[in-house]
């Protein structure tokens, strides 16, 4: 029996876009395109099968190996630091982590800064390096809206176009790292179905060049 | 006694199996004491899988802890200077925090340790051993090799040194290919040299294949010593049995401080995580004052949970009903199923919720077949 190597994707563009470079790779599903409410699709020819799931669990699914391979933002890996293998640049998907605040904030090293951010991690590693006292703020959504409000001095959020940022009268102010989409596999995973991951990494690879 | 496979979970077989591989190899068993004092373990932190450590205050005011880990206090106890090698195993409980669960848990391992005049053979013994551990696991398994001197030789030559070397390690061990590329590109090295710290880094093979391909970019003592000693240990293990399932992995990393030789990590089909880790440490040996090489494994028996096995679909073979006037009977009854390899539960009047094979009722004189879901 043919192994099937279990992918898991990113719900939303990214993860529409991921699955174009597979279908261009020679990974093909048709029945992904159909209008439903399926979780799993799969070709068994082609030994693959896709799930959907929220971006930020994918690493999740990879780490503990229910997905062999997965898309997964840098942000993400960077966030959870999860134990897999890190194998392509997809090269979509880009934007940069950086810190943002009100147009006319003023930074005074004397006081502890209060960051609000998705990112906790990211964000305390980050200021870390500088040994700078911060205070996290952890927030799920509408990041921008908590300097406006006053209950943080800067934000540290993913930036696109900045476009939501000057908006709303913020701006980006320091690059932290620049994201994009990777190609992630499960360590063990790897191992066991050596060939057909090797073998799919290359073919993407060449649509990536392509 | 012969105790059957069914009543045996997973890490209970596993135990006995590796218990019966290591004597059978001359491993002696070593018992530790639950506790140990804390300060052998801040002083090794990074030693430790996890840095969380259950401690509490002796009746003499000693703080101490409950063990997160045996190879420390293994090695503490050796004494310097003795004639040939220690070969020891142990089967202890740990205390350690893991990743994913909350708070301390209590986890199973069991390990083996060689310790002494560390030469070619004794290093394949105890690789062959992690192999055969994996094989009582599992058929369907892989031991991954690496070697700290050959990695940590080519960045001596490179030039790659102290935290440089920490944050390629690093890539290295996510095969992070692009992240390569950018650093190898940020530190103004060759083309030719960061093709040889991503060729080291994607090779994946069969150790003899693996060692052919990499032969070709040996440079320096350092890596010239750790290439000489890993085809030394794939000669030997060739000669005694195949290395197919034994792959050289360079992206398997150890921590620095500790291992500086050989290191292995086993993984069987069906757990997503290596359940056997280990390398040579004579790194820690030294740190611990002790003047004598030093290589072994643990394996993780908690891992075997997840082990994929069949599930039951009943709880006994046979559920016995009596009666109060059968009382005596039912006991000779249930003695002559149990004489025939079957588990007998004895009720009264309901089977509670208990899946069987077979509801007899003891009837007077005789037994009555009620139900059979055979």
């Amino acid at each position: 029996m043919k192994q099937m190597i279990n992918v898991a994707l990113p719900k939303g563009r990214l993860g529409e876009k991921a699955y174009n470079i597979f279908e261009a790779a020679g990974y093909e599903c048709p029945s992904i395109r159909e209008e439903n409410r399926k979780l799993i699709f799969e070709n068994e020819e082609k030994g693959i099968r896709y799930f959907w799931v929220k971006p930020s669990d994918v690493v999740i699914y990879v780490e503990r190996g229910a997905a062999d391979i997965g898309i997964a933002g840098k942000d993400i890996i960077l966030e959870y630091s999860p134990d897999i293998y890190e194998l392509a640049d997809l090269g979509m998907g880009k934007c940069r982590m950086a810190v943002a605040c009100k147009k006319d904030f003023c930074d005074n090293r004397d006081r502890t800064l209060r960051v609000a951010t998705k990112f906790p991690n990211i964000a305390k590693r980050y200021y870390n390096l500088q040994s700078r006292e911060i205070d996290i703020i952890k927030l799920n959504g509408s990041i921008e809206l908590a300097p406006i409000l006053g209950l943080s001095d800067v934000i540290v959020d993913i930036v696109e176009t900045g476009k939501t940022l000057y908006e709303n009268d913020l701006e980006p102010r320091e690059t932290i790292v620049d994201i994009s989409a990777r190609l992630v596999a499960n360590k063990v995973s790897y191992k066991f179905k050596n060939a057909e991951i090797t073998r799919m990494c290359e073919k993407i690879a060449e649509q990536i060049k392509a | 006694m012969s105790i059957s496979d069914l009543v045996l979970k997973n890490d209970e077989k596993a135990i006995f199996g590796l218990r019966e591989l290591y004597s059978s190899y001359g491993y002696m068993k070593y018992k530790v004491s639950k506790f140990e004092e804390y300060d052998l373990y801040a002083r090794n932190k990074s030693f430790l899988i996890s840095e969380n450590i259950l401690t509490f205050t002796d009746t003499d005011g000693r703080l101490m802890a409950l063990k997160p880990d045996v190879t420390l206090s293994i090695i503490k106890n050796i004494g310097n200077g003795q004639q040939g090698t220690h070969k020891l195993y142990y089967n202890e409980n740990v205390y350690r925090t893991s990743a994913s669960a909350d708070g301390f848990r209590e986890i199973m391992q069991t390990g083996l340790e060689c310790i002494g005049d560390i030469d070619l053979y004794a290093m394949s013994e105890v690789i062959t051993l992690a192999q055969k551990s994996l094989d009582t696991i599992s058929g369907d398994n892989i031991l991954d090799l690496s070697h700290m001197g050959f990695v940590l030789g080519l960045m001596e030559e490179l030039g790659i040194l102290d935290a440089d070397a920490d944050i390629l390690v690093g890539y290295i061990g996510h095969r992070n290919i692009p992240a390569i590329k950018a650093f190898c590109a940020d530190r103004g090295l060759s083309e030719g040299d960061t093709a040889k710290i991503c060729k080291m880094t994607e090779l994946y093979a069969p150790i003899k294949d693996a060692l052919w391909a990499v032969s070709d970019m040996v440079c320096g003592d350092r890596m010239r010593a750790a290439f000489d000693e890993l085809s030394g240990i794939c000669r030997i293990l060739d000669a005694s049995g195949d290395t197919d399932r034994i792959y050289l992995d360079f992206s398997t990393v150890n921590d620095m401080n500790y291992y500086n030789g050989v290191i292995f990590k086993g993984f069987v089909k069906g757990i997503p995580d290596s359940i056997l880790s280990g390398g040579r440490y004579d790194s820690l040996m030294a740190k611990m004052g002790k003047k004598a090489g030093a290589i072994g494994f643990a394996v993780y028996l908690d891992m075997l949970e997840r082990l994929p096995c069949d599930e039951r679909r009943y709880d006994v073979d046979t559920v016995l009903l009596y009666d109060a006037a059968d009382a005596e009977l039912v006991m000779k009854i249930a003695d002559e199923l149990r004489a025939e390899g079957k588990s007998v539960k004895i009720e009264r009047g309901a089977t509670g919720n208990v899946r069987y094979k077979q509801l007899l009722k003891v009837n007077g004189e005789g037994v009555e077949i009620l139900e059979a879901n055979d």
